[in-house]
């Protein structure tokens, strides 16, 4: 009934019953709400989180296993909205109604630690676990384009889509369930 | 009623209101005021609140203008839009400019943010009410200056005479500013040439964006209150006609944090047979909720499925039933009688969720005797007298406040989500959260309607069009849910003027009839809501289907055909501001679009162009649309890969540029989403398709290549949330059968649909 593990850098005790998906334990124990709640069973990506640097599926992750892990959230990316994502989905004006943006961005940023460069190819494989009901799909494409660019420096996208690392990067729950 | 929210300035209740500006405790006031003839003391209106000011925009000691936004934020960063027209007027510093989404209050008039109105129904109240600040603060800042005002400038939050100069913060921190002016003084206002804006039509950052990023944006689903009860529902098994007979809660009596159920009786009627299940957290109610056994008995409703709804239509239009007649020329049948060629065509679409991403929500509590209902919500105006009919109080008691909306397009104009709120909380006297499972949302939408349209066309022996017959069959949201909005037909039944636009065509085809019928059977079995374009979805499938259809019947090329129709005379020359130019605007984005995409070039093997025309929304805010699709089909599999979008935009004025493309892109993209992707049948009473497993909008994977090019214009700014929408799927259709040769009469096109289309 109590998992420890740490938040955004910070120790956290959630007395909650085991089966509790970790999204409800970072909206209502925790309260940091940027993380959201769109379909329940890991489908529409807004609950993306990383468990240790892994973008993770909130949602469908019982609190348990997560026991002793480190968790980053949307509020956790960076201190003041300026890891190159967030710059350049700012510069994209990348949101609309914005709802499923956080799940998107820490999609994203788990993708550029694996393919710093990603291709189109990569770009679909990995982030089309992501709905984005306004569909704002072409600038969510261009500001992950930009703040590649930005983390690692000016080399096109390779051409061949490399899709053993989009693969490993794809959104993981099996392995923490 | 429609006419007062077509009319932009009564819309917002501002028509023939005179304008006021005046000092208070925040600083300068710029107000309107029911009184058309001026107020006599400005100052005494603004405290009083005697002449019912209506606070548009203030500016304080440190020149911060706020400007008070009445329209939800549902990702059409409207209040930057807004903002940015008052602004603009104003001369003042963009970055001194904030927004402030106001809760509800009969001062703001209608509340409603829907039908790609907010920016064409403000544009010109919201232009006379920075033109009437500019002028005050210019007089002001000439008298401290001690300078002629004519000799006077404004820019970025400064009155300039010559070398010197003035802020607006120091002219607002003198105080005494007192003007008033009466209705047709601020209708005569001098607002600014097009030339001469600065803010309109220049790009800016939105202003909602950054919070967006880093999770301080805060939506309905994040609002609380401490104290408060969390809720999960048991929807009953029909959205009408379902009564609860036993509730059995054993299995969830040891679920951790329950706190027990409750069956809504609910004197409005909105949510008949609801149970809500009570818990101390949203997932413990959820986990609660599934231990509860409930069984209802329900009406036939419940045996109703899509092939009913759509066959009920079907004897609707055959039978000859006349329901409401939106345009009805003389002589159609005798044209079809004396016509050289005829064609006959039947489209139908399916049932489409809203699917906004995030799940409904809403909290509600009585704080000092007022009720506070805390959700996002795109019509107050029209859940305020709903929610007072449940709790049983005046609307004056109950205030919502919006939060930004985890998406709309349209599902929360219907707030009837909020009643189980406002009922659980008053019958607990606790705060009560009620929150939806994707399921429960799903099944609880008030989707799009499946719609039946018959259409034909008569030619005459030159192939000239002579004769054209338009009739539909839907289920009509807005008689089910605002009957007095209806419109009257030429024959005096009413209709819903939402769920035939697009019928009423810009095209010349002689003698012209649109019959609109109401599917009362999909009325009474679900709730239809009103989804991103409402009527256009449908009726725009099958008009531009049909008149590819007919083009290709005299060999004559759809694009030609189409320009040829277009030739603005008579009813389609346009005739106001907002529809200047007429069907002449329509043909130059269909030319347009085609020379852009290539069209009459050659393509590799089962690849086609498809073209596709609109006006938007409504022929009195006319936003011209032309697309061209791009696909691929496979014969093997019948998968139709959407390759490339083209789309040709005539907006007039774009207030907020890249927020335009933003709405065109997504709503493109939504409209390749129903023609492909989505989409869900109505079967034994509920939607059968409750989440992603089964119902799966377009993904990052499927975006085509796309073209977006607005023409530049300095018309009355109309629409743009919607009118990307509904001309896709037309395209993809008619792009098919360029490519294969294949024509599809059914919305969503499924591979499955292609493939038994080609072996057949």
């Amino acid at each position: 009934m109590t998992t420890t593990f740490t938040l955004n850098g910070q120790p956290m005790t959630a007395a909650v019953p085991d089966d509790t998906p970790l999204l409800w334990v970072i909206r209502e124990t925790a309260h940091l709400t940027g993380t959201k709640f769109g379909c329940g069973i890991g489908m529409c990506g807004a609950c993306t989180v990383h468990i240790e640097g892994r973008a993770t599926r909130s949602c469908i992750t019982p609190v348990s296993l997560v026991d002793g892990a480190a968790i980053t959230t949307i509020e956790g990316l960076s201190a003041d909205n300026s890891h190159p994502l967030q710059k350049a989905w700012v510069a994209c004006q990348v949101p609309q109604c914005g709802y499923c943006q956080s799940g998107q961005i820490m999609q994203a940023a788990a993708m550029l630690k694996d393919i710093p460069q990603p291709s189109d190819a990569d770009i679909d494989g990995v982030m089309s676990g992501n709905l984005c009901r306004c569909m704002a799909y072409v600038r969510i494409r261009t500001a992950i384009k930009i703040a590649a660019v930005e983390m690692h420096g000016v080399v096109p996208p390779a051409a061949a889509a490399s899709a053993a690392a989009a693969t490993a990067s794809a959104p993981e729950v099996a392995k923490h369930a | 009623m429609l006419d007062r929210l077509l009319r932009p300035a009564a819309a917002v209740g501002l028509s023939r209101r005179g304008f006021l500006i005046a000092s208070a405790s925040t600083g300068l006031v710029f107000a309107f005021t029911r009184d058309a003839l001026g107020v006599d003391s400005p100052p005494a209106a603004v405290q009083s609140g005697d002449f019912e000011p209506t606070m548009w925009y203030q500016i304080d000691n440190a020149g911060i203008v706020t400007v008070n936004v009445i329209r939800a934020e549902m990702g059409q960063h409207v209040g930057t839009a807004l903002a940015r027209i008052v602004s603009d007027e104003l001369e003042a510093d963009w970055a001194d400019v904030r927004i402030k989404h106001v809760d509800s209050d009969p001062k703001w008039g209608l509340m409603v943010t829907g039908g790609s109105w907010s920016v064409w129904q403000s544009f010109q109240a919201l232009s006379q009410a920075g033109a009437a600040g500019r002028q005050a603060l210019i007089a002001a800042g000439a008298k401290m200056l001690g300078a002629d005002p004519a000799g006077c400038t404004a820019a970025s939050g400064f009155v300039h005479a010559g070398a010197k100069s003035v802020s607006y913060g120091d002219i607002v921190k003198r105080g005494g500013l007192s003007v008033s002016y009466t209705a047709d003084q601020l209708k005569t206002m001098p607002v600014k040439k097009p030339a001469e804006r600065r803010q309109v039509g220049v790009d800016t950052q939105a202003i909602d964006i950054p919070d967006k990023t880093d999770g301080k944006a805060i939506y309905g689903l994040d609002s609380k209150v401490p104290g408060m009860v969390w809720a999960a529902p048991k929807i009953p098994p029909t959205r009408n006609g379902s009564t609860v007979v036993s509730v059995d809660e054993s299995r969830a009596k040891g679920s951790p944090g329950y706190a027990g159920h409750l069956v809504l009786d609910d004197p409005s009627k909105t949510v008949p047979g609801w149970v809500l299940v009570f818990a101390d957290s949203t997932y413990n109610a959820f986990k609660a909720a599934s231990l509860v056994s409930v069984t209802w008995k329900s009406d036939d409703t419940a045996e109703v499925s899509e092939d009913d709804v759509v066959g009920f239509g079907a004897r609707q239009i055959d039978s000859g039933e006349q329901g409401a007649l939106v345009v009805d020329d003389d002589g159609v049948d005798a044209a079809f009688k004396g016509a050289a060629h005829t064609l006959e065509a039947t489209y139908k679409t399916a049932s489409v969720l809203h699917f906004q991403l995030e799940p409904l929500n809403a909290l509600a509590f009585l704080k000092d005797g007022v009720w506070q209902i805390h959700t996002g919500n795109q019509w107050q105006s029209l859940a305020l007298p709903v929610l007072a009919k449940a709790l049983g109080v005046d609307e004056k008691n109950i205030v919502m406040v919006t939060y930004l909306l985890g998406g709309g397009f349209g599902r929360r104009l219907n707030g009837d989500y909020a009643v189980p709120a406002a009922l659980a909380s008053k019958a607990l006297g606790k705060p009560v959260k009620v929150v939806f499972t994707r399921p429960d949302d799903a099944q609880f939408d008030s989707f799009r309607s499946p719609s039946i349209q018959k259409v034909r066309i008569a030619f005459d022996a030159a192939d000239k069009v002579v004769a054209m017959d338009h009739a539909a069959s839907a289920g009509w949201p807005t008689q089910v849910m605002i009957p007095a909005f209806l419109s009257k037909g030429k024959n005096g039944a009413p209709y819903d003027p939402f769920a035939i636009s697009g019928a009423d065509h810009w095209y010349t085809v002689g003698a012209q009839r649109v019959r609109a019928l109401s599917n009362t059977l999909a009325n009474r079995a679900f709730r239809p809501g009103w989804l991103r374009s409402v009527g256009p979805g449908w009726t725009n499938w099958a008009v531009e289907s049909f008149i590819d259809e007919a083009a290709h019947s005299r060999q004559i090329d759809p694009v030609a055909f189409r320009l040829k129709l277009l030739d603005a005379a008579g009813r389609n020359a346009g005739n106001s501001p907002s529809t200047v130019g007429g069907a002449a605007r329509q043909a130059a984005v269909v030319r347009r679009a085609a020379e852009k995409a290539g069209w009459g070039g050659t393509l590799p093997p089962d690849t086609g162009l498809g073209l596709a025309t609109t006006f938007g929304q409504e022929r009195d805010m006319p936003t011209w649309v032309a697309c061209v699709a791009q696909v691929h089909v496979d014969r093997k599999t019948g998968f139709v890969k959407l390759q490339k979008l083209t789309l040709v935009v005539d907006a007039g004025t774009l207030v907020h540029p890249d927020g335009a493309l933003a709405q065109i892109q997504g709503g493109a993209l939504w409209g390749a989403s129903m023609a492909l992707h989505e989409g869900t049948r109505f079967a034994k009473g509920a939607v059968a398709d409750t989440n992603l497993d089964s119902y799966t909008p377009l993904r990052m994977g499927d975006v085509p290549e796309m073209d977006i090019e607005f023409i530049a214009s300095t018309e009355m700014p109309v629409g743009l949330g919607e009118p990307g929408t509904t001309v896709v799927g037309p395209a993809i259709g008619n792009a098919i059968f360029n490519a294969v040769g294949l024509r599809l009469r059914e919305l969503p096109m499924r591979a499955a649909d292609v493939l038994a289309g080609l072996k057949s």
